[in-house]
């Protein structure tokens, strides 16, 4: 019945296009073929205008309507210090191409509808123009220059990795995000701040990652289920896949990378605005008590007009952004920026995986062993940490 | 006079098809099927196996438009699944079978696997069967024999095979869509190991076999049309057609030709491998996977080879498909504004330098694929430099229209949308290739608006400007006016409405591919929106029904074309009988004395490229 429906539909509108075809050459004999031309050629020269104006308008008013739902402008400035610096390449980006698309579509449109063929006008015979060739080509080219070397500075200190002083210093995180069909496994260097080694052929169902037990670094290794930060610190993310390619993308600090498997790749940011800062950006109120942003002062459940306050829940999020198969747009975990305190508070409530998930399991070591070598770990000795690869290797 | 062929390969096809004027074995006043060829006296040399080169255009043009309306009516699939997530597809149960989940109170969803394998054979399909052999296919070979002077192609034989290598590969890839595990759904750029392995997507099996085995079929098409192409632009111009007498459809013909042929052989070589890789056991994009279970053994291999060896191919890719509707474009644009195409040598060397640097940019596709950040810096100098050579085209189309007497036929309406488009949509390219950005562009749907209209819908609108302009002299007759302007008008302002509003999709940072947008808080904010451009997909497409039934019914019952050069135009196609069967012209071929864009000159309307200087008379550019 449906298909019917849509057959005779298909057919109908068939038969009214050919009509009008019809129709509309039979007027034109009817009225004359050049009057009737003339007066088509008309309509549609004022149709570029009208045209040009109302998508002029409609692209800069869109524009302006969704300012503060972009990542770039109002409470979406980004979150962190490379990503002002991105922001700011955007905005020069923006203003020039702006320019010159404005400019560009009105004489494109004006002139179509000026030069329209009208009686007793005769088109100009200009077949080029060299000195006007050479001041089109130089002022994009000056402009592409600008453009690139203000987007090369941005790109090589985004890109930049930690410096040989920093990883001296030890004054940044290195975490670990791993991409799998369809979750990401995040890792977390735990006390010792260091990641430590895997193999891809140990991976099993309680060890997700490959880890290699016989790697004390691997001992404090956290497993959290989100993502949680210092503010202000840098951080070296380490970003690896198990399965296929997957991208690291957290689009509120300006962050994108592939995981790819078989060799790690890196992205150094430091994020510079709480999750609870970036809330209170949100949920802002102007001078008059009145939110700055009405859209994030509804309800977040819909359902529930009683519910928080969007800004209230707005959470920052890691999500995928390299097509990974069939569960691609569902790779969602939870990032939290928090103060110095409340990170090293939370760090201190987290167990390592190796703790809370493979010591149980794992018949070969006691309880008792593994609680007083990993305190003789952490005095670093390194008779002990042979004594340690025995004890687990037997 | 006697024949002017200027050379003796010309001389050689002409034997070979032993088909012109001289024969003197048939006349010429007979009816189209054995006009001029004996060899083509059949329904099935004439039709299917023709070697003619407007043949084989209307063939390449008329399976173009089958591909482009499955890979159009796939696209609204998976925008019914973006734009109404929770209304029910069961309705599409009948055609899509198991792919329309239906649950126990009748509600259809689209089946993940399946919205992948669309996404990916739409992307598949309109990059390399509609818009390369599809508008390349097309005009290359309607105009190129017919704008320079030939009576066909260096070897029709050849050309011939290229549309049948196309025709095979197209059927290779319609059969993979039946296959009960799905076609192919890893992206059109099938990056590994996402294709390489079965275990990692359901289309990934035998899906992806059938892929890599068009793909293989389609480069061949692509290769033996280009060489052909090549060869007769450089060895077949007729008596006094220099290269600086070419029309800029033929160079851009010609350049998109060299292209092809230098950048295709690359995706068949990553096609290979990659089959090696599937099939063989070689790790060349393979290392360190542990899938479905088990560690596999593949070691060493880099995903990122394949991502250079594919955009070897798929960046020079875009600008095959643009170059052809650029020349278009120029083309109808100085006919109907009765002007000369402003700066006709700044607009050919750009064509060149687009053309040069299309091959030095490939991996701004990659800023974000872990290649080394400093390497990308010499991809973004060389990307952003583009901008000038398609900044000067487009100054170029604006001055061309200044100052000129317009005729709004439907070309041209579609050649100036052509403009405006391009203006939007490269305009957001100096967003996507200067790195800086593109780290929070890379794949998101900023990327997809941006080419959509830079590459999809302006190559569109170039291929349009062609068909209607062209249309009487591949069919002799006229497509309606009037159904052509409510087309372009509905298809502008339809296309802008799909793809402009994805521009703030994706500046929020809302990743492409995505099935759906309801995990992320930051993507599921804007089902107005999405709302919105699904509805303006359908009724654009809406607007093509009405390209196709004007397309066909104008092949049987479309005004007749009754004068030989309808529009006043210079170049040589308007100089062949409306019925010009294979050989083109009856007696000999015509002599070239000018470039092909004297429109106002001296106070004459036009004067086509056949006349003589006059005395006194300096040629124009």
């Amino acid at each position: 019945m449906t298909a019917l429906v849509i057959i005779l539909t298909v057919v109908l509108a068939i038969v009214v296009t050919v009509q009008i075809g019809r129709l509309s050459e039979l007027a034109a004999k009817i009225r004359g073929e050049q009057e009737s031309e003339a007066d088509s050629n008309k309509r549609n020269a004022y149709g570029m205008i009208v045209f040009m104006v109302l998508f002029l308008l409609l692209t800069i008013g869109s524009s302006i309507y969704y300012k503060n739902s972009i990542l770039w402008y109002g409470p979406h400035v980004s979150a962190s210090e490379h990503g002002s610096a991105l922001d700011r390449t955007f905005n020069v980006t923006l203003f020039f191409t702006g320019i010159v698309f404005v400019l560009t579509q009105i004489l494109l449109f004006w002139y179509a509808y000026k030069y329209r063929k009208q009686q007793g006008k005769k088109a100009l015979f200009i077949s080029h123009d060299n000195r006007l060739e050479v001041i089109w080509t130089a002022i994009p080219a000056v402009v592409m220059t600008f453009l690139v070397v203000s987007g090369l500075d941005t790109w090589n200190t985004a890109m930049a990795d930690i410096s040989p002083s920093e990883v001296a210093g030890k004054d940044y995180i290195e975490i670990e995000a791993t991409g799998m069909q369809f979750a990401w496994l995040l890792r977390h260097p735990g006390k010792d701040n260091l990641l430590g080694t895997r193999n891809y052929q140990l991976i099993d169902g309680t060890n997700q990652l490959g880890q290699d037990w016989t790697d004390e670094k691997n001992l404090d290794d956290i497993m959290p289920d989100r993502i949680v930060l210092p503010v202000g610190k840098k951080v070296r993310v380490r970003i690896t896949s198990r399965d296929v390619l997957h991208n690291f993308d957290l689009p509120h600090f300006r962050v994108k990378m592939d995981a790819v498997p078989g060799m790690p790749t890196y992205f150094v940011f430091t994020p510079t605005v709480t999750t609870e800062q970036y809330r209170k950006n949100l949920g802002e109120l102007d001078k008059d008590g009145e939110p700055m942003y009405p859209e994030w002062h509804t309800p977040s459940d819909p359902e529930d007009p009683t519910s928080a306050p969007r800004w209230k829940e707005f959470v920052y999020e890691l999500a995928c952004a390299e097509l990974c198969g069939n569960g691609h747009y569902s790779m969602r975990r939870i990032v939290e920026v928090v103060s110095q305190e409340e990170y090293d508070r939370w760090l201190a409530e987290q167990t390592p995986y190796y703790e809370s998930s493979i010591k149980k399991a794992d018949p070969v070591i006691s309880e008792e062993e593994v609680i007083t070598e990993v305190e003789m770990l952490t005095e670093n000795d390194a008779a002990v940490t042979e004594e340690v690869d025995a004890g687990v290797r037997n | 006079m006697a024949n002017q062929d200027n050379s003796h390969l010309e001389e050689a096809v002409l034997e070979h098809q032993a088909g012109t004027h001289d024969q003197g074995d048939h006349g010429h006043d007979d009816h189209d099927d054995h006009h001029g060829d004996k060899y083509q006296s059949n329904f099935i040399t004439h039709y299917i196996f023709s070697q003619d080169h407007k043949i084989i255009a209307r063939q390449f043009l008329i399976t173009g438009m089958f591909w482009a309306v499955i890979g159009a009516l796939m696209s609204l699939v998976f925008r019914l699944q973006l734009g109404f997530p929770e209304e029910s597809l069961a309705w599409l149960q009948p055609v899509l079978g198991k792919w329309i989940v239906v649950n126990e109170i009748g509600m259809g969803t689209l089946d993940p696997d399946f919205y992948y394998a669309l996404v990916t054979m739409h992307g598949t399909i309109l990059v390399f069967f509609v818009l390369t052999a599809g508008l390349s296919g097309t005009f290359s070979n309607l105009l190129i024999p017919l704008q320079i002077g030939a009576r066909d192609m260096a070897s029709p034989l050849l050309n011939m095979l290229s549309y049948w290598f196309f025709f095979i590969a197209g059927a290779i890839m319609f059969a993979s869509l039946f296959l009960s595990t799905g076609p192919f759904s890893g992206g059109w750029t099938a990056y590994p190991p996402l294709s390489a392995l079965p275990q990692a997507s359901s289309g990934s099996g035998a899906g992806m076999t059938l892929w890599l085995m068009s793909m293989v079929f389609f480069i061949v098409s692509v290769l033996l049309g280009g060489i052909n192409y090549i060869t007769t632009v450089l060895n077949m111009r007729t008596k006094g057609m220099s290269m600086w007498r070419l029309p800029l459809t033929i160079w851009a013909f010609f350049v998109t030709a060299i292209l092809g042929l230098l950048s295709f052989p690359v995706l068949a070589s990553a096609s290979f491998l990659l089959m090696f890789d599937r099939n063989l056991g070689t790790s060349f994009f393979l290392s360190e996977i542990f899938i479905g279970g088990e560690a596999l053994e593949y070691a060493g291999g880099s995903p990122i080879l394949y991502q250079h060896l594919f955009w070897f191919l798929g960046h020079p890719e875009v600008y095959i498909i643009i170059l052809p509707a650029m020349g278009i474009v120029s083309e109808v644009m100085s006919v109907h504004a009765r002007k000369p195409v402003f700066g006709y040598k700044a607009m050919v060397f750009s064509i060149m330098a687009i053309g040069f640097l299309s091959f030095i940019v490939w991996a701004h596709h990659m800023f974000m694929s872990g290649v080394n950040p400093f390497i990308s810096n010499i991809f973004v100098i060389f990307t952003l430099i583009i901008a000038v050579p398609s900044a000067v085209k487009v100054f170029n189309w604006i001055a061309t229209l200044y100052g000129g007497s317009i005729r709004f036929y439907t070309s041209m309406l579609y050649s100036i949308g052509f403009v405006s488009m391009f203006i939007s949509g490269g305009l957001t390219g100096i967003f996507l290739g200067n790195s800086a950005i593109d780290i929070q562009m890379h794949d998101t749907y900023f990327v997809v608006a941006h080419f959509h209209i830079v590459m999809g819908v302006a190559a569109f609108f170039g291929m349009f400007a062609g068909i209607y302009h062209w249309f009487p002299r591949m069919f002799g007759r006229f497509m309606n006016e009037t159904l052509g302007k409510i087309h372009f008008w509905g298809t502008l302002i339809g296309a802008y409405a799909v793809f402009w509003p994805m521009h703030y999709l994706g500046l929020a940072g809302v990743p492409r591919r995505y099935y759906s947008f309801a995990s992320f808080d930051f993507a599921g904010q804007f089902g107005m929106m999405n709302k919105f451009i699904t509805i303006a997909a359908i009724l654009t497409f809406a607007f093509q029904i009405l390209f196709i039934v004007n397309f066909f019914y104008s092949i049987y019952r479309g005004r007749k074309q009754t004068t030989m050069n309808p529009y006043g135009a210079t170049t040589l196609e308007w100089t062949a009988p409306i019925d010009a069967g294979h050989g083109n012209w009856e007696g000999d071929i015509p002599e070239v004395h000018r470039w092909a864009y004297d429109y106002g000159k001296d106070g004459e309307d036009f004067i086509a490229q056949v006349t003589p200087l006059g005395e006194n008379e300096t040629e124009s550019h």
